[in-house]
């Protein structure tokens, strides 16, 4: 067990949010957050790495309580991909060593040079490393945020949507990326997503939001017509085509 | 600066190169702020060469010079540079806190609360006089106390924005308007001000408007220069916080940053250092918007460079404004903030045509 969310309750004013959120997640565990538009799924992963502080609740890193780390400690331990990127004048190689923010003292290290390097020779992105990063194309930009939160050598990595943008080979490759590295450095990546269909393909563990709660949570076996049809209110089929299980909604 | 596809193996070294090209840039703006500076010294009614200063400079010059060098172009030299750097600093990292690229001492109200400050203490604290023996017609019997009033309605438009910020909550989008109104209020104010006052009066705020780096006493000088120096140690130290904060505000907190103390901070310490060079210097426009623009333009958005480029590039910009509005048609020296604001304008617009084209 790597990351342990217990009781988690979260209210913006007095519109509540999030309510008693309870979910565990192991090494080498890839955890998809599926659920309606505005069931909170942004919302929980924001909560787990404290850019919202939930009201009630316990989120724990490898044993170590995260209400009682400061920003730069929970940073060393979580890297966050958000919803929106927003591209600066800055090269590739400078977004993805600005992951090692959380590790910096007062500069940068050889160190530092050779993990962003190794990082974007890992995500193929050595072709546009001095390119400016609001020259790119969807799709290379995330990968350069993706490469980003990797250089921060996080135990836990949370990803909002990091799919929603990109054409289908993007979409395969972010996503083989992100397992791969969650398998080999065995730590644990939580993922927003839409499309069911990616989530069943790369994903070992699911939690359904419903209703500001968990729906169902499990391995592949909760994605069942049932269930998905009481969350998304849509009637589907779960087949498997050329042995890849594929949600067809009805 | 310029892309190109690059051998894998190198890519280290390659982008030690790219950072190490921007360190060169600095450095040759360094020198070129110190030949600006000793032309500078040289331009004027008396004409110096560049030997004769050197010379006087290591104290081998001729007594005349050293009067001319030490009392009268050196200090304005030299007030040039710290009133640029700090004016200029201020405003880069302004428009990085606020993720604003119209944030400036102007848009944030300073600069009015300033003016405002001074009308204020020329007319209803009655320190401006009428003065028949001089060529000014104007004379303003106690700077000093022009200055405080200036200081303390800038650091009022301060209070504002910073008290909105970290109790109300206001967004940084929010905290530009707050701005804009609060300009708007002290300008209402400022004319009101001029509608009651007589004619002498008036005129003794408009000077006071016009921003002239003459203006300061060694001492004034010394004292903006330590202040300017304190904040841009301050910003370098946060330099990674900067760049974090320009990949989104959601993405700096993911990376340990506390965002909103970042914004306090930065907005504090930029706005006491305009506030302070306005209330000694008077009002001098668009250095604060020009430097760092034409900065990120050069070398880039990335703060460990673009603080200290950004600071070396407003001394440059505002000596040689100052060095051209004082040789322009001499012997009149033009007021420098006119001379910043007509050349910064075009210069600004052609800035926005070639970097905010839409793609």
């Amino acid at each position: 067990m790597i990351l342990s969310v217990d009781g988690v309750v979260f209210r913006y004013a007095s519109h509540l949010v999030l309510n008693k959120i309870k979910f565990e997640v192991g090494r080498g565990d890839c955890l998809a957050i599926l659920g309606t538009n505005g069931v909170g799924k942004s919302t929980l992963l924001k909560c787990i790495n404290r850019i919202l502080k939930p009201q009630q609740g316990v989120i724990s890193i490898e044993k170590g309580e995260l209400s009682k780390l400061n920003r730069r400690e929970i940073a060393q331990k979580i890297g966050y991909v958000s919803q929106r990127q927003e591209g600066d004048r800055f090269t590739v190689f400078d977004a993805v060593i600005l992951g090692r923010k959380p590790h910096i003292t007062w500069n940068i290290t050889d160190r530092d040079i050779q993990i962003a390097n190794r990082i974007i020779k890992m995500l193929d992105l050595e072709p546009f490393s001095l390119r400016y990063i609001d020259e790119l194309s969807g799709g290379e930009l995330q990968k350069v945020v993706i490469a980003r939160a990797l250089a921060q050598e996080p135990r836990v990595l949370l990803l909002d949507e990091p799919t929603s943008n990109l054409d289908l080979k993007n979409q395969l490759d972010v996503l083989k990326i992100i397992t791969k590295i969650v398998e080999e450095q065995q730590i644990a990546a939580l993922v927003t997503m839409h499309d069911l269909n990616l989530a069943i393909r790369f994903a070992n563990k699911f939690i359904l939001l419903k209703e500001r709660t968990i729906f169902a949570a499990g391995g592949a076996e909760v994605i069942t017509p049932d269930n998905i049809e009481k969350v998304y209110a849509v009637p589907v089929a779960v087949e498997s085509f050329q042995s890849i299980p594929v949600v067809v909604p009805l | 600066m310029k892309q190109k596809t690059i051998q894998p193996e190198d890519m280290p070294g390659n982008y030690l190169k790219y950072t190490g090209r921007k360190t060169i840039v600095i450095i040759i703006l360094v020198a070129l702020v110190g030949g600006m500076g000793i032309f500078a010294i040289c331009a004027g009614s008396a004409e110096l060469t560049p030997g004769q200063v050197v010379m006087t400079l290591l104290g081998k010059g001729s007594e005349n010079f050293e009067i001319v060098i030490w009392n009268i172009r050196l200090p304005r030299v030299i007030a040039a540079i710290v009133a640029g750097a700090g004016l200029s600093v201020a405003g880069c990292v302004m428009q990085n806190i606020l993720r604003n690229p119209l944030a400036d001492s102007f848009t944030l109200g300073i600069s009015q609360g300033a003016a405002f400050g001074a009308a204020f203490a020329i007319v209803i604290l009655g320190v401006g006089t009428v003065q028949t023996s001089s060529t000014d017609a104007v004379l303003i019997n106690n700077p000093y106390l022009v200055t405080i009033s200036a200081f303390v309605f800038s650091m009022v438009a301060t209070t504002v924005i910073l008290f909105l910020s970290s109790f109300v909550g206001v967004t940084p989008e929010g905290m530009i308007l707050a701005g804009v109104a609060l300009g708007s209020l002290f300008t209402a104010a400022t004319t009101l001000i001029q509608y009651f006052a007589e004619d002498v009066k008036i005129a003794a705020i408009v000077f006071w408007t016009f921003g002239d780096l003459g203006r300061a006493s060694w001492r004034d000088t010394g004292l903006i220069g330590a202040l300017v120096l304190l904040a841009v140690i301050y910003f370098m130290l946060h330099r990674w916080d900067y760049n974090a904060l320009a990949s989104g505000e959601e993405t700096a907190k993911g990376l340990g940053v506390d965002v909103h103390r970042l914004r306090l901070g930065g907005m504090a310490i930029s706005s006491l250092i305009s506030a302070v060079a306005v209330a000694f210097l008077g009002i001098i426009g668009f250095i604060g918007l020009v430097a760092p623009h034409m900065m990120r333009r050069f070398i880039g958005g990335d703060h460990r460079f673009l603080i200290p480029g950004a600071t070396i590039m407003g001394c440059l910009l505002l000596l040689a404004a100052d060095t051209l509005a004082r040789t322009i048609i001499k012997p009149i020296i033009l007021p420098v903030g006119a001379v910043t604001s007509f050349l910064g304008a075009p210069l600004f617009l052609y800035l926005l045509s070639r970097g905010f084209k839409r793609k």
